[in-house]
């Protein structure tokens, strides 16, 4: 059967770098893997949402997850999960990330930022956690490791321990901060707990 | 060994696998990673260039097979628009080794927008076989698959890709590189040189390859019937064919099609013959339903699918089984939507500030980063068609003007590598024609929305040579432009100044403003460092006494600089790089230094 997580944010949070650290781990011990990514303008402050699915046993068809087909949905950003939250299924989960980083419309004044994202998120799915990633990133030494918290929570939530993740992290990452990114996955795979 | 690749790292990889020696492109969503795959392969085994258009390189890549050596050439969709003259040409001269073209084509266009046009029509109309892959596997063994065809039917083969089969990574099993035994060079004046006395005679050659294709076409695995339940059968093609089965599965069947041009028309009547109902599910352009209707077989295809956008499992869903998946219905109203914008240090920002805040001028403005200007806070761009159209229809507007005496004045913009892509013959046109335009060059660098290409201004070649720089004040006196002015785009008052100046001397023929300062997220090289003094080392805070909450700040559009409502105040955040056009906005000063990066 094939799985689907969602990854959205806004370029430059880390959310390709999450992907591809976690599709390389599916790589190893599931049957098939594709991952759909759209970042034409990511640079440049735009919206930015990866696609990965993957089979244990068989093949996966579409690289392109469904709207209602995903198990998960992870949101680096509170309002990109807003506006993703319509592709989980009615009894899977998301994952948001509390960071606000405002859109042009929000920084010219012409709009606000929308508020009580997370009520209406709860109504999309059956499970909602809520994480102030930055947060729980410095809580380990470094903001930039927000991402691989959430992956951390990830693993936990899908039940891919049996993937060995430090290697996949070993392997992929700068040697200088292997330990830090170890860190923050084991921290986001406590997280992952309350799911 | 199992990888998962892009699309068009696999097409790299296919490239490199099947031994070709030459491959040459033009940066260009969502192409663009085929040939940076390819320069990072040893140039004993392949020479990889950026060419600053893609008519350039595609020639290059002709002149590459005629010496003996397999070539490959690729471009985004409008690419071939700007490249159709030698695509016309070379079908009927054909090639010497192996030539392969990778054009990627966006349905639905997600990323860089322009056209959505289906080059597979192009194809068929200039007379080329071509492959359409469905996944990076596909896209592997067609490339290689393509240079065999190429070589037996002596003809350029291409490849067409979609967005959705260049971006998406799926598993891919490498091989070692092809031995190749490069092609000798024979004159060949009745091959290559199309005038009357040949080229009836190439024409008909073209027809009767077309016949040889058509049986290679009913032949080919990349053909193939998949038979599961009869009541519905599917022909599909590219990544259609992926949705399809992720919606049908097993209760229907498939002809998957993946050499196209010519169809193979017994094997679609043998497949149609076998089902009850027959669906055809293409993006954009009923390529293959046409001559499936034509041949009097019944089907459905853009009766009942959308004529253009993508074919996601959703759109079929609907269209097809009048079903969708069970989902949340959230309130849409309360999501703001996120247009792509300059980045924080972008050295546009300070330009397109100024220029946005001109009374009565027209801005005639072109594709690249700076296109982002044409909207909210800098309502800077009028117009923006393809490459280089900046400068010429930006003239044309200003005769125009000046004939009907309508008083608007034109300041025509465009980028380093659009002016070399196809803008040096506008400006030229601006020229000889004695137009009163203001031409504006931002020279940020580099080739930089694609993500950072080198190109003949930047100093190196893709495969990381230094290399002699074009000049570009000297290209502009040399086509004949009296006034030239370089600026320092950050600098407000010195663009101010340069653009009041340019626009007084309306009247006495084209001038050029170049603003230079490089794209805040390349890589530096040592000229950079060397010419462009702290080259974003400055940071920058709000000292929050002195401003005032007037907001002016916000109309740069910088994603560095946030308003805090609740104190009515303005905040620089972690991404600011020290260009320091906020601060020269401020009526207050308070944007202060913050410190240097080390």
């Amino acid at each position: 059967m094939t799985k689907n997580i969602l990854l959205v944010g806004v370029g430059g949070q880390g959310t390709i770098t999450a992907s591809k650290l976690l599709t390389l781990g599916l790589l190893e011990s599931c049957y098939d893997v594709k991952m759909n990514e759209i970042h034409g303008m990511s640079q440049r402050g735009g919206a930015v949402s990866s696609d990965v699915r993957y089979n244990e046993t068989g093949a996966v068809d579409s690289p392109v997850i469904s709207r209602g087909d995903a198990d998960i949905v992870v949101s680096f950003e509170e309002m990109e999960a807003l506006r993703w939250c319509d592709y989980v299924k009615p009894d899977g989960a998301i994952i948001v990330s509390t960071e606000h980083i405002a859109g042009l419309p929000v920084m010219t004044g012409r709009v606000e930022y929308p508020e009580g994202i997370v009520d209406e998120l709860k109504k999309a799915a059956k499970t909602v956690l809520v994480i102030d990633g930055p947060a729980e990133a410095k809580k380990v030494g470094n903001s930039r490791v927000t991402n691989v918290i959430l992956l951390g929570a990830i693993v936990k939530y899908m039940n891919l321990e049996n993937i060995d993740w430090h290697k996949i992290i070993r392997e992929n990452v700068k040697p200088a901060f292997v330990d830090l990114n170890i860190e923050a996955l084991e921290l986001g795979k406590t997280l992952g707990q309350k799911l | 060994m199992r990888y998962l690749m892009t699309g068009n790292e696999a097409v790299a990889r296919g490239v490199w696998e099947a031994g070709a020696e030459f491959a040459a492109a033009y940066p260009g969503t969502p192409s663009t990673e085929i040939l940076e795959n390819i320069s990072m392969y040893n140039k004993e085994d392949i020479l990889a260039e950026w060419a600053p258009n893609e008519k350039v390189a595609l020639e290059s890549g002709l002149g590459a097979s005629m010496a003996g050596l397999r070539s490959f050439v690729s471009m985004k969709c409008v690419g071939v628009n700007a490249s159709a003259d030698p695509w016309m040409c070379m079908s009927y001269s054909g090639c010497n080794a192996g030539m392969v073209i990778a054009v990627a084509d966006e349905p639905g266009q997600q990323s860089s927008g322009q056209t959505a046009q289906d080059n597979r029509t192009f194809f068929k109309f200039a007379k080329y076989p071509f492959f359409e892959p469905s996944d990076s596997q596909e896209a592997k063994d067609m490339v290689k698959e393509a240079y065999r065809v190429s070589e037996a039917a002596d003809t350029a083969v291409a490849i067409r890709l979609t967005t959705r089969v260049c971006h998406s990574k799926t598993i891919v099993e490498l091989e070692d590189r092809q031995e190749y035994e490069p092609r000798s060079y024979v004159r060949n004046p009745a091959k290559y040189v199309p005038v009357p006395g040949h080229s009836p005679a190439l024409l008909e050659k073209v027809m009767s390859k077309a016949d040889r294709l058509r049986q290679y076409s009913e032949r080919t695995p990349f053909n193939r019937e998949e038979m599961y339940d009869a009541g519905i059968g599917i022909i599909c093609t590219g990544v259609s064919y992926c949705y399809a089965k992720e919606v049908f599965g097993q209760s229907a069947s498939y002809l998957k099609l993946g050499f196209l041009n010519p169809i193979p028309m017994d094997k679609i009547k043998t497949f149609a013959q076998k089902v009850d109902k027959l669906y055809i599910i293409e993006e954009s352009d009923p390529i293959i339903e046409d001559e499936v209707r034509l041949a009097g077989i019944e089907c459905h295809g853009k009766n009942v699918l959308p004529k253009h956008g993508e074919l996601l499992p959703d759109v079929l869903r609907v269209k097809l089984l009048g079903a969708i998946l069970p989902a949340a219905d959230i309130d849409r109203g309360k999501i703001v939507p996120r247009p792509p914008m300059l980045c924080a240090g972008c050295p546009h920002r300070g330009f397109f500030y100024e220029l946005g805040k001109l009374e009565n001028v027209m801005v005639s403005s072109d594709i690249g980063c700076y296109t982002l200007a044409w909207g909210e806070p800098f309502n800077a761009g009028d117009a923006g068609i393809c490459m280089g159209s900046s400068l010429s229809l930006g003239h044309g507007f200003q005769q125009a003007m000046d004939k009907k005496g309508g008083g608007t004045k034109v300041v025509s913009v465009l980028g380093d590598s659009t002016f070399l892509h196809t803008g040096i013959q506008s400006l030229m046109d601006a020229v000889y024609n004695n137009s009163s335009t203001v031409n504006v060059i931002l020279d940020n660098r580099i080739t930089a929305m694609t993500g950072h290409q080198e190109n003949p201004t930047t100093g190196f070649t893709a495969q990381g040579d230094v290399a002699v720089e074009v000049d570009i004040p000297a290209l502009c006196r040399a086509m004949g432009v009296k006034n030239i002015v370089t600026v320092d785009p950050n600098d407000l008052s010195a663009v101010r100044g340069a653009l009041k100046e340019a626009l007084a001397r309306h009247g006495e023929g084209p001038s050029v403003i170049i603003t230079r300062w490089p794209c805040a997220l390349k890589k530096f090289s040592q000229a950079d460092k060397a010419e462009f003094p702290n080259l974003f080392t400055d940071r920058y805070s709000i000292d929050k006494d002195a401003c005032i909450g007037c907001k002016l700040c916000l109309k740069v559009g910088c994603p560095a600089i946030t308003f805090e409502s609740a104190i009515k105040k303005a905040e620089i955040g972690g991404e600011c790089k020290g260009c320091s056009v906020c601060g020269q906005v401020c009526p207050k000063k308070a944007m202060v230094k913050k410190e240097a990066r080390v």
